[in-house]
């Protein structure tokens, strides 16, 4: 049996932060899985890394801005155009209580 | 010779020549298209009547002595780059629709440039994966053997390459998107240095690691489309002000004295032999070509690949959450209930793959594993982006396999989610310190007849050398590279 | 019981850009078509990055230092992941544990005390705004919701203080200062109804004997001056109800309701999401030089202590008058300008004060957008010291200003109310006052000082009040005396 990191209650409440629905039966097959890949990634815990400095970015630091000056918006209609829940000019949701 | 054969070189020739019309080599294409794309499945979307039409207007322009630089040059793109009124979909049922409003700046500038966007090529959904298989809608198959996948996630521009169904295509790389199926559909790839090439309209999946790459049948064929594609984006924060070489140029050296690093870590024992062999043997030649050839060590290696899939799906989770059914792409909404909308949307729309990166993705930055993971994995991604200048000191290049394994065979791999990581082990690497890398075909294995790539990686912005020495390779590769996938099916 | 309130703000201002902080969207969103202001960068939309106004950190910065924050060089953008349909990206770019600016302060002076204090200022940091909800009731509940995100992405810079407000006296004090500040930057407008400044409220009670901190409540939806004075007020009482009833504070989110005047619970501390904070990859970070600071620095326009001090020492004005005259920067402006070319400084400030404000706050209009100009205004104030007209028919004809728009000139001669300069027309009235009130003229002849001042009165009738009092009075004097 290799060691278990997550349990399925874990898996349970990571799918409600990332609001993945999972029913039963996904929520036991993905935890068995994503076990095994922590348990891969568990492989960088050898190494000691307290001095070094983490890379966040990639790419030459510059100095990249845009400028004050108003350019054009998408029309309402294609805006709102890519979805069917819309609503006199908005765009529709459920009730938000 | 059927104008869908044409490498984009001779295209260019043609057309400048006069001897050839844009419309000629279009309808060639959508023929074979026609022919075999029901079987080899590289297309998402045909965007056929708008290139023919689109062929004649460039055609007419030409007769008139206006020839714009890709002269009408026809051109496949990953279904993940965005195209203006062109359905984009990462080959997710989360989108399976969406007509974006907009064009990605890389098909901005090839339109500009006179290229013809004939369609949108199938990927892994949302580029996750090493196979193909995690599309929502279709598998795409390898032409050199049906029974196997094209590699992913870039696999249906890779397979469409290799069977003439485009003159080139773009595709993208975060992990070796571009490098691995170009390795397993026995054709070129490059994924430039990271910034070289601006992300706008790329469909993000992990920001600081993707870039658009070209997939071709030659070497300057990829340094044709370089040229028209890269440079700074005022719309990418990280596109970089590097200015643009004229990369054809770089084609046109030998490479005596240059000095070529060879990672022993790239060696391993996860290293299939048939694979090994042709690597070796092309190292030889490089050697002959007047390379000086030595082994080098990248210590940290062991450490970049689970570094860099903890990376990457974190970055997904979070680009990826944008997908909640709101103001495009699917919804799912039957109760009236917010919360049940995100979950069953969400649910329902991105398959297992996507499903379990964006879990393991979250998971990673949850405040209680932040430091044990996501944090150390970046300063773990310090140490690798070390180990690469450290050998860039004393080489030009360095030199090892593109994949570990040829292209395997359909669903051998579909149940091992391990697997979907560890296909990327030589090229990942090269992402997590955002260097430039190519993918050329060096041959077959003997066995089987499957295509293997040689990786070739250089310092940042060194992507002329890297191209310098594959056209090298590729002239020196002639007898192979002659070789076509049987495809009279 | 002597326990002592803690209070902590944090106030959401929204810069003064004209477009939006991570792409050329206009921000002049307000009142405007629902999502007419938006692209696919604020939308959204896949394949869309984020690219950094610069104004708006020049805006930040100085806002920042005006705050006497330190600005830090090396900023980084993070991404705070939630799902709320205003959110479009389902993140919000935002800044976590390398903000712009931190440890500065504000100092404040409330009008009961005599000393001024500092308020500690925590940090200050860039983000993006949100769209804006609109909930549809059916049968009392929200059936639908509808979103607008000509909003999203409007520049914000997060203000947080330290915990050292200690009523909601000082709290107010606190924002006015502020919004009088953000304006004089001419960074925001400062409006709160509006919603271009916005402020939280983090509240709790001090145990006086033992020095103890008690469990703080987060305070939201406050839309006004009044309503975060009522807010806080109505926790205050109600922590400081529960203590004394040996209950427990629950550290938890509350909401102000406006129309019940309670704070109604929002979610408890357990509900709080994780926000998986990490770097924003498709921002590099970004470096502020100490010249980029000082070309900022160097540029701070006055604000509004020091145009307190020069309206006294230039305009000789009392405290009182400068003070408020310099609070909302626009009616400042509005002194100056008419105090340009006119010099009876302490007359101009009353009628501002006075009249003006009046005025436009029984119609609700800005004082920027007032019906009599400064030069409108002066014209009046010239007509009652050259003696044209008296100060009480000038009240009359500034109605008639305000309302009409005409000039003062006009209206006074359409009106025929200058004054009477003419001594004979008004030794006229005098000899009949005189005439008709022997019995005054008696009182006062015998003595009786006070009597005089009902035949001035008297004339004043007569003349409708367009005699000058004092030369009716000296006038009386001549003819009574002459008798």
């Amino acid at each position: 049996m290799s060691k278990q990191i997550v349990t399925e209650k874990d898996v349970g409440y990571i799918a409600k932060l990332a609001k993945i629905g999972l029913n039963k039966r996904e929520k036991e097959l993905y935890s068995g899985q994503i076990n095994d890949i922590l348990l891969f990634f568990a492989r960088i815990k050898e190494l000691n890394t307290e001095q070094i400095e983490p890379t966040f970015f990639e790419g030459t630091p510059s100095q990249h801005f845009h400028e004050d000056v108003v350019m054009p918006s998408l029309p309402q209609n294609i805006a709102l155009g890519m979805t069917g829940c819309r609503e006199d000019g908005y765009f529709e949701v459920p009730g938000i209580l | 010779m059927p104008l869908n054969e044409l490498s984009v070189v001779d295209y260019l020739n043609k057309m400048n020549n006069r001897e050839i019309s844009a419309e000629q080599v279009l309808k060639d294409i959508f023929n074979q298209i026609d022919r075999i794309d029901k079987t080899v499945k590289s297309y998402l979307y045909l965007n056929k009547e708008e290139a023919l039409s689109e062929a004649k207007k460039i055609d007419q322009k030409i007769k008139n002595n206006d020839i714009p630089p890709l002269a009408g040059l026809p051109v496949a793109i990953n279904d993940n780059i965005c195209t203006g009124g062109m359905e984009t979909t990462a080959a997710s049922r989360i989108l399976k629709g969406f007509i974006p409003p907009y064009d990605a700046t890389v098909i901005k500038r090839i339109k500009d440039a006179g290229g013809i966007i004939i369609g949108k090529t199938n990927l892994d959904e949302f580029a996750m994966g090493i196979s193909n298989e995690n599309s929502a809608f279709q598998i795409t198959l390898n032409p050199w053997d049906r029974t196997r996948v094209p590699g992913g996630a870039s696999g249906g521009s890779a397979a469409a390459v290799a069977a003439d169904e485009t003159l080139i295509a773009l595709g993208t790389d975060t992990g070796g998107s571009v490098r691995l199926p170009a390795s397993f559909c026995g054709i070129s790839a490059i994924k430039p240095t990271y910034g070289r090439i601006s992300r706008y309209g790329v469909i993000g999946c992990a920001s600081s690691l993707e870039q658009i790459g070209i997939m071709g049948k030659g070497i300057k064929d990829l340094a044709i489309l370089m040229n028209v594609i890269s440079g700074y984006d005022e719309l990418d924060s990280t596109s970089s002000h590097i200015s643009t070489p004229d990369f054809l140029l770089s084609c046109r050296e030998g490479i005596n004295n240059l000095k070529f690093g060879i990672p022993k870590e790239f060696f391993s024992q996860d290293l299939d032999r048939g694979v090994k062999e042709k690597v070796i043997d092309s190292i030889n030649r490089i050697s002959q070509l007047g390379g000086k050839i030595e082994e080098v060590s990248l210590p940290n290696m062991e450490y970049a690949l689970p570094a860099y899939s903890i990376i990457a799906m974190a970055e997904a989770s979070s680009n990826l959450a944008k997908f909640d059914g709101i103001s495009y792409g699917l919804r799912i909404e039957d109760s009236g209930d917010l919360e049940e909308m995100y979950l069953k949307t969400r649910g329902s729309g991105f398959g297992a793959e996507v499903i379990r990166r964006i879990l393991l993705g979250t998971y990673v930055l949850t405040s209680n594993h932040y430091e044990d993971y996501y944090l150390k994995a970046q300063k773990i991604r310090s140490l690798i982006k070390k180990d690469f200048e450290n050998v860039f000191k004393k080489f030009d290049l360095l030199i090892g396999p593109a994949s570990p394994v040829p292209p395997f065979k359909l669903g051998e791999k579909e149940d091992e989610p391990l697997a979907q990581i560890l296909a990327e082990i030589y090229t990942s690497p090269v992402n997590m310190a955002g260097l430039p890398a190519i993918s050329i075909n060096c041959g077959f294995t003997e066995k089987e007849r499957l295509p293997v790539g040689l990786q070739i990686i250089g310092p940042p912005f060194q992507e002329e050398k890297i191209l310098r020495v594959a056209y090298n390779l590729e002239q020196e590769l002639k007898e192979i590279n002659s070789v076509k996938p049987d495809l009279s099916f | 019981m002597g326990n002592d309130t803690v209070i902590g703000l944090e106030i959401h201002v929204q810069l003064l850009t004209k477009t939006k902080i991570f792409c050329n969207c206009s921000t002049d969103y307000f009142d405007q078509e629902p999502n007419s202001h938006t692209c696919p960068v604020c939308l959204g939309l896949p394949g869309s990055l984020p690219v950094l106004n610069k104004k708006a950190v020049d805006f930040a910065i100085l806002t920042a230092l005006a705050l006497n924050c330190h600005i830090n060089e090396s900023n980084i953008f993070h991404r705070k992941n939630y799902f709320y349909p205003d959110l479009p990206k389902a993140y919000q770019i935002s800044q976590f544990d390398r903000p712009l600016a931190e440890n500065g302060f504000l100092e404040i002076r409330t009008e009961k005390s005599a000393e001024s204090r500092n308020i500690r200022i925590n940090r200050a940091h860039m983000e993006e705004d949100a769209g804006k909800l609109i909930h549809l009731e059916r049968d009392g509940k929200t059936s639908s919701s509808l979103v607008d995100y000509n909003r999203s992405g409007i520049p914000l810079l997060e203000i947080v203080t330290e915990p050292d407000i200690q009523s909601s006296e000082e709290a107010i004090v606190f924002l006015q200062t502020l919004r009088s500040i953000v304006q004089y930057l001419g960074v925001c407008d400062g409006n709160l109804e509006r919603g271009s400044m916005r402020c939280d409220a983090n509240i709790s009670i001090r145990n006086k004997e033992n020095g103890e901190l008690g469990t703080k409540t987060e305070l939201k939806n406050m839309n006004s001056f009044r309503a975060i004075r009522q807010a806080l007020d109505f926790e205050i009482t109600r922590q400081r109800r529960l203590i004394e009833q040996g209950g427990k504070v629950l550290q938890e989110t509350r909401r102000w309701d406006e129309s019940s005047g309670k704070t109604v619970f929002m979610r408890s501390k357990e509900e709080a999401l994780d926000y998986r904070y990490f770097p924003e990859p498709d921002l590099l970070p970004l470096f502020i030089s100490q010249s980029w600071i000082e070309s900022i620095e160097n540029n701070i326009p006055e604000l509004p202590d020091e145009r307190k001090e020069r309206f006294m020492k230039d305009y000789k004005l009392p405290h009182y008058d400068a003070n408020r005259l310099v609070e909302v920067k626009p009616l400042g402006d509005y002194f100056e300008r008419a105090a340009k070319n006119y010099n009876n400084y302490k007359q101009l400030a009353n009628w501002i004060l006075g009249e003006l404000l009046c005025y436009l706050g029984q119609e609700n209009i800005d004082i920027d957008k007032s019906p009599i100009t400064p030069v409108a205004l002066i014209e009046l104030l010239e007509l009652i010291d050259r003696g044209v007209i008296s100060g009480k028919i000038a009240k009359n004809i500034f109605e008639e200003m305000f309302k009409t728009g005409q000039s003062a000139a006009l209206l006074v001669e359409k009106s025929g109310s200058t004054q009477i300069s003419n001594k004979e027309e008004i030794d006229d009235i005098i000899e009949k006052v005189v005439r008709d009130n022997c019995e005054t003229v008696q009182d006062y002849i015998s003595g009786k000082e006070k009597a005089i001042h009902f035949l001035v009165g008297q004339v004043m009738r007569y003349t409708k009040g367009r005699a000058q009092p004092d030369m009716v009075l000296s006038l009386l004097r001549e003819r009574i005396d002459k008798t």
